[in-house]
């Protein structure tokens, strides 16, 4: 329930087109969205902000009628409805954009605008009529495209507004655009605004659901923040800061750990600074993130922080050789070395964990012990097997240190709760003794106690001289671990932190804002 | 004007460069283009070195003699389309003539006859796709278990051949249609043809048709836009048992008899005409007059390997391999670099 | 005690014994004497013996197959390779001055094994480097190969006279056949080297999940070449006995459809199509599944050909068990009879 103060309706259009009223819903374990309300004006921009697991898909898919709400209701066009499946609330008005686009690249641009609703002469599709009708639809939008190319030769920039088109012709009257302009560039964007502007003021009503926070405030008119599943607070552009926006979206963790930082504030003063194990200079890829000089040095704690698609992920990825940087040198030691390969980088004794680790890091059929010295066996190599005591041995030591639970090595992990399949994943990298272990989100998903395990673990291995990357989207976790910190926004690095500079009024700042003050430490 | 939307070549010769060059290298025409430079190449060459090749009976016969299988490729190319494959082909035109030539062995006409068998393994059709889409069984074992179903079939209906007499039938099968000059065709080259151009007409012109490319572009993403994926992906099976039945048909036009052991390995056939043809494996691009174009290849190879007499009939398949090789290789390039 | 009885009925294994099991009932049925193995001339022989021996090729060509599998992939081109190396041998044979030399036995047979790692090492090529689905992959070999054995044997069916090739495939070694020994070494060795090292679970890591496996530093690439090579030497053996049982190389006919019997005996035993964790034991039990169905229907008295139909059902049969569609309805029925038990509800 919430009775938080929300802004005024618009002049223009003072009832909502769709009201979302005290939703819940709830999967197994987790409660996605709890008493949310949220509603949409005609002729508004709206934006949905919110970091990972803060509801905000969970809430698209309940509008598209993919979620089933479990209490509260919606109501579009003054109405109650309850939509089962995409296709009814498209036809009902509620069409999506999303960032994969989904349409169809081996059919022509008309095709894809018309695909299921294409004129029809005699019992056969009416071509002519088709190309005109779309060609109106493009013309609408001021799109100079040929109906007749294929969606496949186009940009995906150009497909993306292909889509829109195809919501459009559909008589969208609400038009969800999830994450559209992560792969525009700059001409790219201003013409997707110019379109979203144009739909605005026919009154359409548009959700505009992104992580950049300049195009987030170029463009939208109202915001909502979500976080956990609640509704935090809903404003109107000009009225809310930057830095309130963010503070809102990542709010504050009860800090049951400060004497981990105490630790670690120790351990820094006085201390000489840190032999560099790793110097990256100008490492990027294109479409994922601007070239970055990034420096690790041993035993140092280098946290990664910045909003949910800031690059983060991206440069870890790139520093563990899960992808190939296009640009750029990484020096170990001072002699350069290529990490093009998780092979590579793996005998470079550099290891990664996936942030996905459903998709990319647990083998979900084979058991915890397979699991945990699978990266160990690869390196061995195929005829040098691991002997089955030597196995238990580092299985059973690993599920005692990290308390994974059912505490069987023989347990399949799919079987396994979501912290627990993390813990065997940890497992995994700690097995093979890395001079640089990067972790990417290892406490999502995982309850407090065992986040404070993992949290004393990253400190005592680095203690122990090995270097650490930890990315976390939970700032105060990043600030109580790291001896430095990189933040990244918009896909470029903005700051380098160490030493007093590390605050959370800093961070926030800094990942607000992007350009950092003089005094707020070195920028990229 | 947007100034995303990039401008081509101004002058008249780099544009006509410009745009066969993006034929060429397109997943969609690409592959279809290269088949019929090489049928036309394979063609000549042919021509120059053997006497009498280049006569029109000799196309005409390169019909005469695949009518079969281009029903066959059409059927393939639907399924082919929406990204599966059906291995139970040959064995349905095999079960075919089995029933043809045991029904009409027991005296029923055969206007009662053919359309029943064709009912018969639409429905076999059918149940294969049910399998596909409801039960998520992959097209390979699925296709597999009716290719067995189909042959054990045949073997249950007799174990040693049966023959066709009916005068009907017979004369329908045998009947030569005169086109002049010398030329002529039999009935099953006309009933192919009309098979394939409701083909183009279903798939270009009709909402199934569409549906049946677009699951081939993204089955998700059909989805998701609201498109009958899961009825047309049952019919795209029913289609290619339909034409297998009607394959057997012609087939048993041409040999007039009823074989268990016969079309072993024709789903092979089917399957790199439709490749060689254009069509890519992973669905969604392709055309059926390509599927056709590969079943002519597939025959003017073996029409010149008949000519030359000397080379043992078996370096047919070697050929035949060596093209699927070289087209799926294409495939590949060409679709690496869309990605 | 129900703990055990639950292990037991869970196990991969279960329903491919039973189906066994049923068979072998079915047949001492039929048969009374089926059970009854007798020495003749120091040799076994009875209908368990049958089974073994003509089940010995396809199901070392099955225990290839399981392998290539389990990596997510599929091998179409057993049969076509089995062809070329009973097509090789011969022609080597009639060659020679004189077949039964064991000395030219031997070289016949070691090219052909030769002729086969190289076919196997080409399928690995294709999918692992070039990148090509499987399927497709082995069906330019299945299309290829059988052609290239019509050549080989110039069109005819090559027989040939020699005694020590036809050991292979009709000879008895201390009274058990020798095409039995050699099953069970394939298998021994497949166990040995996929057990007895790493390459066992990391078979099944690629085949699970690639990315996790390609994340954790496992040579993929290597690995696949090794299946497909395995495969197709196990084809080259199914192949080499077929041959020698009948002293005779019909590239046209030898292992017909033996793809399909080895596909569906590893899908019998236990492992899945989509790859990921195989069973060696299971694919022997599958085989024997099979080739027990084959003399089940002849001993019955159905025609021998009505075998294929029983094939079509009991492979429809299994993947409609293993489907996902099945296995949710299944658990949802599972479930609500746990919450109707008075169960705790799963979500809170």
């Amino acid at each position: 329930m919430t009775e938080l103060s929300r802004p005024p309706a618009p002049a223009a259009h003072p009832e909502p087109i769709i009201e979302v009223r005290d939703v819940s819903i709830s999967f197994p374990g987790i409660k996605a969205l709890d008493g949310v309300s949220f509603r949409m004006f005609p002729g508004e921009v709206h934006s949905l902000m919110g970091e990972n697991g803060a509801g905000k898909s969970t809430l698209i898919k309940a509008l598209t009628g993919v979620y089933q709400i479990d209490s509260g209701s919606i109501v579009f066009a003054g109405a109650p409805v309850s939509f089962r499946g995409t296709a009814q609330a498209q036809d009902a008005g509620i069409s999506t954009v999303y960032q994969e686009v989904n349409l169809l690249p081996n059919l022509s641009v008309a095709e894809n605008i018309m695909l299921g609703r294409e004129p029809r002469k005699w019992g056969s599709i009416d071509g002519r009529a088709m190309r005109a009708q779309s060609r109106v639809v493009l013309d609408t939008l001021g799109l100079d495209i040929d109906p007749d190319s294929m969606l496949g030769t186009h940009s995906l920039a150009i497909q993306q507004l292909i889509s829109i088109a195809r919501a459009i012709h559909i008589n969208a009257r609400v038009l969800i655009l999830d994450e559209p302009t992560s792969s525009l560039d700059a001409d790219e964007v201003a013409e997707l605004f110019r379109i979203i502007r144009t739909l605005r003021d026919d009154g359409v009503a548009i959700l505009f659901v992104s992580h950049f926070l300049d195009q987030v405030y170029e463009i939208a008119d109202r915001l909502t923040v979500l976080r956990n599943g609640r509704l935090v607070g809903e404003h109107l552009t000009p009225e809310l800061l930057r830095i309130e926006l963010v503070q809102k979206m990542i709010g504050k963790e009860i800090g049951t750990l400060d004497d981990l930082e105490q630790r670690v504030r120790e351990s820094e003063e006085g201390a000489p600074a840190p032999t560099p194990f790793l110097r990256a200079a100008g490492i990027g890829r294109k479409g994922s993130v601007n070239a970055v000089d990034i420096a690790i040095g041993e035993g140092e704690v280098v946290g990664f922080a910045g909003l949910l698609g800031s690059g983060r992920t991206e440069v870890a990825r790139l520093l563990g050789g899960i992808d190939r940087s296009d640009t750029g040198t990484i020096e170990i030691g001072g002699d350069g070395v290529r990490l093009r390969t998780p092979r590579q980088a793996l005998s470079k004794r550099i290891a990664y964990s996936s942030e996905n680790r459903r998709a990319e890091g647990i083998v979900d059929e084979l058991s915890v012990r397979d699991n945990i010295v699978l990266a160990l066996q690869a390196d061995r190599g195929w005829f040098r097997p691991i002997p089955r005591k030597r196995q238990d041995e580092l299985a059973q030591s690993y599920i005692d240190a990290l308390h994974i639970r059912p505490a069987n090595p023989d347990a399949i992990v799919r079987n396994l709760s979501g912290g627990n399949q993390q813990k065997v994943l940890l497992g995994r990298w700690l097995a093979v003794a890395p001079r640089l272990l990067i972790l990417d989100e290892p406490t999502r998903g995982i309850d407090i106690g065992a986040k404070a395990e993992i949290q004393k673990l990253v400190i005592s291995l680095a203690e122990n001289g090995m270097s650490v990357v930890f990315i976390s989207a939970e700032l105060e976790e990043v600030l109580r671990l790291s001896h430095r910190i990189v933040v990244m926004r918009d896909r470029s690095k903005v700051a380098d932190l160490d030493n007093d500079d590390l605050t959370i009024d800093n961070l926030l700042a800094i990942i607000a804002e992007g350009d950092a003050d003089e005094d707020l430490g070195e920028t990229a | 004007m947007t100034a995303v939307v990039k401008e081509p070549a101004p002058t008249a010769a780099g544009r006509i460069l410009q745009k066969s060059r993006s034929i060429f290298t397109s997943p969609k025409y690409g592959p279809v283009l290269v088949t019929a430079i090489l049928f036309v190449v394979v063609f000549i060459a042919g021509g120059i070195r053997y006497q009498g090749f280049f006569s029109g009976q000799v196309i005409l016969n390169l019909f005469v003699d695949n009518a079969y299988l281009i029903v066959l490729a059409v059927g393939m190319t639907f399924v082919i389309l929406t990204g599966g494959i059906d291995l139970s082909v040959g064995a349905v035109v095999a079960l075919s003539t089995m029933m043809v030539a045991s029904l009409l062995e027991s005296g029923l006409p055969a206007v009662i006859v053919i359309p029943l068998i064709i009912v018969a393994t639409t429905v076999l059709g059918l149940l294969v796709g049910l399998m596909v889409h409801y039960f998520k069984v992959q097209p390979f074992i699925a296709t597999l278990a009716a290719m067995f179903l189909a042959r054990g079939l045949c073997y249950v209906i007799s174990q040693s051949s049966i023959s066709i007499s009916d005068p009907g039938f017979i004369a329908l099968a045998v009947t030569r249609i005169p086109l002049g000059g010398g030329l002529s065709i039999t009935w099953s080259v006309v009933i192919a043809l009309v098979i394939v151009a409701a083909a183009v007409w279903t798939l270009h012109r009709t909402r199934f048709g569409r549906t049946v490319y677009a699951i081939g572009g993204g089955e998700h993403s059909a989805q998701l836009m609201g498109l009958p994926v899961a009825r047309t992906k049952v019919l795209v099976y029913a289609v290619s048992g339909l034409c297998s039945g009607l394959a057997g048909i012609l087939f048993s036009f041409y040999t007039l008899s009823g074989y268990p052991l016969t079309a072993i390995g024709t789903e092979l056939d089917a399957i790199a005409a439709v490749v060689i043809g254009g069509t890519l494996l992973t669905g969604g691009y392709g055309f059926v007059l390509g599927s056709v174009l590969g079943v002519l290849v597939l025959g003017i190879i073996q029409t010149i390997i008949t000519f030359e007499g000397t080379l043992s009939s078996w370096w047919t398949k070697i050929f035949i391999g060596a093209l699927l090789l070289a087209f799926i290789g294409l495939q590949r390039v060409l679709t690496a670099r869309k990605t | 005690m129900s703990a055990l009885f639950a292990r037991i009925v869970s196990s991969r294994l279960f329903w491919p014994l039973v189906m066994l099991a049923v068979l072998f009932l079915i047949n001492v049925i039929a048969f009374p004497g089926f059970f009854s193995i007798s020495i003749r001339d120091g040799n076994l022989y009875g209908s368990l013996i049958d089974i073994l021996r003509n089940g010995a090729p396809m199901m070392i060509v099955a225990i290839g197959m399981t392998l290539v599998i389990a990596t997510r992939g599929i091998d179409l081109s057993v049969g076509a390779v089995a062809a070329i190396a009973g097509s090789v041998a011969c022609s080597i044979l009639l060659g020679s001055s004189d077949p039964s030399n064991p000395g030219t036995v031997a070289i016949a047979i070691l090219t052909a094994v030769l002729i086969s790692l190289v076919l196997g090492a080409w399928n690995g090529f294709l999918v692992a480097v070039i990148g090509i689905q499987p399927i497709i992959a082995t069906l330019i070999l299945m299309t290829a190969g059988r052609g290239a054995a019509m050549l080989i044997t110039e069109g005819q069916i090559l027989t040939v006279n020699s005694a020590p090739f036809k050991v292979l495939g009709a000879g008895f070694l201390w009274g058990v056949p020798v095409a039995v020994y050699i099953a069970a070494a394939v298998f021994i060795i497949a166990v040995v080297f996929t057990r007895r090292t790493a390459l066992g679970m990391l078979i099944e890591a690629v085949g699970i999940n690639p990315e996790a496996s390609r994340q954790a530093g496992v040579r993929a690439r290597g690995l696949l070449f090794l299946v497909y090579i395995f495969a197709a030497l196990c084809a080259a053996a199914g192949g080499l006995i077929l041959t020698a049982n009948t002293m005779a190389a019909d590239a046209n006919n030898v292992a017909l459809f033996i793809e399909l019997d080895a596909i569906l005996a590893v899908v019998i035993g236990g492992t899945s199509l989509a790859g990921g964790r195989y069973s060696l034991v299971g694919t022997v039990v599958g085989a024997l599944v099979i080739q027990t169905l084959v003399t089940t229907v002849y001993t019955v008295g159905i025609p021998p050909i009505i075998t294929m139909v029983f094939k079509a059902v009991v492979v429809t049969l299994v993947c409609l068990l293993q489907s996902p569609t099945t296995n949710e309805a299944l658990s949802n029925i599972r479930r609500r009879l746990a919450l109707r038990a008075g169960k705790e509800a799963v979500s809170v």
